[in-house]
This record gives C-alpha cells, sequence and structure tokens, in this order.
C-alpha cells in the first residue's frame, strides 16, 4: 500500500508540476486516511512547497436523504478553490455517485480551473455513472454483490484491502 | 444514528443522544452557511408548510431560510389572512394542505398542546416551533448550541433563568434540555411571575433574588415578559419590574466575573434588559439568532431523513 501511495504522489507531481495552484481534497470519511498519507509523502518529495490541502464531507448533497439519513462530518477548506486544480482524493471508487455528489459540492466553493479524481481502489464494471479516475492505486475487477473495504492504521489497526 | 422520534413536539420527548446528535449536525450546518453559495440540494424532494397561528418574526423567518438552504418547497401559512378567520379548524386547515403532499409541518399556535394534537391525527412529520406557554424546543436548541459555542461546555455549566417564567414556553423547553444535559439551573424572577412546585417538579433551584443569582451563573438567560399572555397584572407596573429584575450595566459592575448575556427576543428593552447590556461585549443575542438557522437546518434534515417510515 505504501508503494502504491508513493507512485500516487509522484504521478500528481508529473501532472501538476505547479502545486501552487493545485490543490488537494480528501472526501470524508475514510478518503481522509489516504489524502492525509498522500499529502505526508508530497511533503516529503517536494519539502519547499506549500500544500493546500482540505477535506470535503458530501453528506448534504446525497441523493438518498428519505430513504437512508447520513451523519455529516466536518468541512473544512481553508482556502479558495477559484481558478486551482483540483484534486479530489477517495479510498474505494465504486458506482461513481459519491464523487458526482462531490462535484457539485465542490462547485459550491467556486469554479475551479480543473478537478481531477485520485483513488486508491478502482472497482472497474460496476459504476452508475461516466466518472473515471485520474489517479488509481490498484484496478479490481468485482461484481456488484462484492463489498470492497480498505482498512487503514490509524482507524482499523492494519493497512490492508479486504473483499467481504 | 437517527433521532428517536417522527416529530420535534418538545424537548420533553427528546433523549440525551437526541439532542447531542442535532447540535453536532447543526455545527455541520453552520459551517455550510460561510461558504460561498450557502444551500445545499438535501430536502430538494421535501415540501415544508410554515403554519403560524400565532405572530412571529425570527422564528419565522429563520425557518424559512434554514428550509430554503436545505432546498426544501415552502409554502407559507398566516392565520389572520387565511380561512382560518372565516372558522376553518385546525384539523381541516392542515388536512386540506396535506392533501397537496406535503412532509413537514412546522407549527406555532397559541394553544398549549396544539402540535401534539395534531401530531395523532395526520401522517406529515410536525415541529413545533412555539405552542403557547408550553414548549419552544428548537429555541432551547439554538441556546444550547450558543451556550457551547461560546462557553465550551453544557455539562456542569451554571445557567440562570430570569423572568417570567410562568408564561415562557423558551423558558420550560430550556429547562428541560439543560437538566438532560447535565447544567445546572436557577429560576429567577418575582414570586408571582414563578410557578409553585417548579423546584419539585423539575429539579431546578429557585431564587428571587437577582443579583445572587448573577454572582452564581455563567449564563444569564433573560425572558421576555409575555404581556399578552397575562390576563391579570402579575406585577405593580413595568418601571418597577425594572429596578429588580432588570438587567443593567450598574447591576453587572458589580459582579466580580464575566458572564453571558442572552435572550430569545424580541427584547422589551428598558424592561427585562436595558440597551447598554443587551448590546454590549458580554451579549450573545445576535450569535442566537445566527445560529437558529443552522440548528433548524440540522432538526429538518434530521426529521426529513424519516419521512419514508410509517
Amino acid at each position: 500500500m505504501d508503494l502504491s501511495i508513493q507512485r500516487l504522489a509522484h504521478q500528481m507531481l508529473e501532472n501538476n508540476q505547479d502545486l501552487e495552484n493545485t490543490v488537494i481534497i480528501g472526501l470524508q470519511p475514510r478518503g481522509i486516511f489516504l489524502s492525509d498519507r498522500i499529502v505526508a509523502a508530497l511533503k516529503s518529495i517536494v519539502p519547499q512547497q506549500k500544500i493546500q490541502y482540505g477535506r470535503l464531507d458530501i453528506t448534504f448533497y446525497r441523493d438518498d436523504v428519505r430513504n437512508s439519513l447520513h451523519i455529516a462530518n466536518t468541512t473544512d477548506i481553508p482556502f479558495s478553490i477559484e481558478g486551482k486544480s483540483v484534486i479530489l482524493i477517495d479510498d474505494v471508487l465504486y458506482t461513481g455517485r459519491t464523487i458526482r455528489a462531490a462535484l457539485d459540492a465542490l462547485l459550491d466553493f467556486g469554479r475551479p480551473a480543473k478537478v481531477s479524481l485520485c483513488v486508491l481502489i478502482d472497482r472497474r464494471f460496476s459504476r452508475e455513472l461516466p466518472i473515471q479516475p485520474d489517479f488509481a492505486g490498484k484496478a479490481i475487477d468485482t461484481i456488484i454483490t462484492d463489498k470492497v473495504k480498505v482498512n487503514w492504521k490509524e482507524k482499523d489497526e492494519k493497512d490492508e484491502v479486504v473483499l467481504v | 444514528m437517527k433521532l428517536s422520534t417522527k416529530h420535534l413536539l418538545g424537548i420533553k420527548d427528546l433523549q440525551k443522544e437526541d439532542i447531542q446528535l442535532i447540535l453536532s449536525t447543526a455545527a455541520q450546518f453552520k459551517e455550510v452557511l460561510q461558504r460561498p453559495v450557502k444551500k445545499v440540494p438535501s430536502l430538494r424532494d421535501i415540501t415544508i408548510v410554515n403554519l403560524f397561528y400565532e405572530n412571529s418574526t425570527r422564528t419565522r423567518m429563520s425557518f424559512e431560510l434554514a428550509e430554503r438552504r436545505l432546498s426544501a418547497d415552502v409554502l407559507n401559512f398566516a392565520a389572520s389572512s387565511s380561512s382560518a378567520a372565516k372558522g376553518e379548524t385546525l384539523l381541516d386547515t392542515v388536512n386540506n394542505i396535506l392533501s397537496m403532499k406535503v412532509d413537514l409541518v412546522v407549527m406555532r399556535h397559541s394553544a398549549s398542546g396544539a402540535p401534539h394534537f395534531l401530531a395523532k391525527h395526520i401522517p406529515a412529520a410536525i415541529v413545533n416551533a412555539g405552542d403557547g406557554i408550553n414548549e419552544h424546543p428548537t429555541q432551547a436548541l439554538l441556546d444550547a448550541f450558543s451556550m457551547q459555542e461560546r462557553t465550551g461546555k453544557i455539562e456542569g455549566l451554571k445557567v440562570a433563568i430570569i423572568g417570567d417564567i410562568m408564561h415562557s414556553r423558551v423558558a420550560l423547553s430550556n429547562m428541560y434540555l439543560l437538566k438532560k444535559m447535565g447544567a445546572e439551573i436557577t429560576v429567577v424572577g418575582p414570586p408571582t411571575l414563578i410557578p409553585k412546585y417548579l423546584e419539585q417538579a423539575l429539579g431546578v433551584r429557585v431564587t428571587y433574588n437577582l443579583q445572587e443569582a448573577l454572582q452564581w451563573c455563567d449564563v444569564a438567560n433573560v425572558l421576555r415578559i409575555q404581556l399578552e399572555r397575562q390576563n391579570q397584572p402579575l406585577f405593580s407596573s413595568l418601571r418597577e419590574y425594572n429596578l429588580a429584575y432588570g438587567i443593567k450595566q450598574s447591576v453587572l459592575d458589580k459582579l466580580n466575573k464575566e458572564i453571558v448575556i442572552m435572550h430569545p427576543g424580541p427584547i422589551n428593552r428598558g424592561v427585562e434588559l436595558d440597551s447598554d447590556v443587551a448590546d454590549g461585549p458580554h451579549s450573545i443575542i445576535l450569535n442566537q439568532v445566527e445560529n437558529g438557522v443552522a440548528v433548524r437546518m440540522a432538526v429538518l434534515y434530521l426529521l426529513a431523513g424519516r419521512t419514508n417510515e410509517n
């Protein structure tokens, strides 16, 4: 997993040479573990660069309020995203509905020049919306009834990707 | 996690966990209200009617703004300009409105228990926006949110509730809430404005000595004298009330500490609260109003999450 994270950080630098105009936004709740590590990796690769890093919660942008109530987490974007290149980070890309909501939420903060998506696990063939990652740690093929979970040391004691 | 209740009729029916859930959700909505676009699409397919049988400025505007910030569709009803003036009953009015497919009813009424009556007879979720002298739950929630925001805690906080306790639904909701959340409460006012047996019924301390209560408390929640609900004179004059129980800068100057001043509005300036205190640095009255929108968004959001259950 560490290797994948290092590789994702390097790929981001290749595509966004000017970190001045790049902002990184992790998605609450579980994308934050990945974005924390990617930001740490970026800091060790380019320590002289200032990295703008925020967190976004998309609970209020979901399209299923009546069916299941979700509890909101903190959103913290202490900078403007106007005209910036935004990299959204989440742990698993599955149906694409979370990212759809995240795009709506993001646009309420301003008009970014570009938005790209980084995930650790890309579950191909299970998309319900036309959304694809720009940076993916690993692509896996699963059937719709599978559940893929990324565990993190900070929360689940161990770094691992499990199929349940 | 979800609320243990389908309606918000009063703080009396809530669990401690419900109150915590509402307050933590309100904190997230407060952040939404700082964004460039202060609006989220959560309640896009929810229709809400504001049913006001009694006058209101703050509460009605605050609810309407909260509803619009959540992208709900909003209907407004004021009794004075409606068919209620022609003699239509409450239940008929509401059933007619509900037949237009309304999900949530926000209601204010001068009769205590009116929302509880409606809750028994209609399928929509009901939010009590003040019923007679019974409860005003969203006011108590926003008061708690504001106290927590200013002082960092509710548990163990010393709160003095001052003034017309007898006729105040804000006082009753505040007492229920603060009690559930572990705050200490002292109630202050002239004996004629404090119900008998309040100490025994709610476990709050009662005193008639304003100075002593102010010296004891961290937060003073000052209530409006509700002349419209007093059928007989309960004190000799407004001037005398102000002399004995009005909060003045000179009274605060005598304390050896600083206390937070709150008021649910509308203020009778120069009666229960003098202008220099109301507009002074320790007053969080306008923060209360600001927080009201976030707290009401939280209540509506959490109740809307239960509208598909029946």
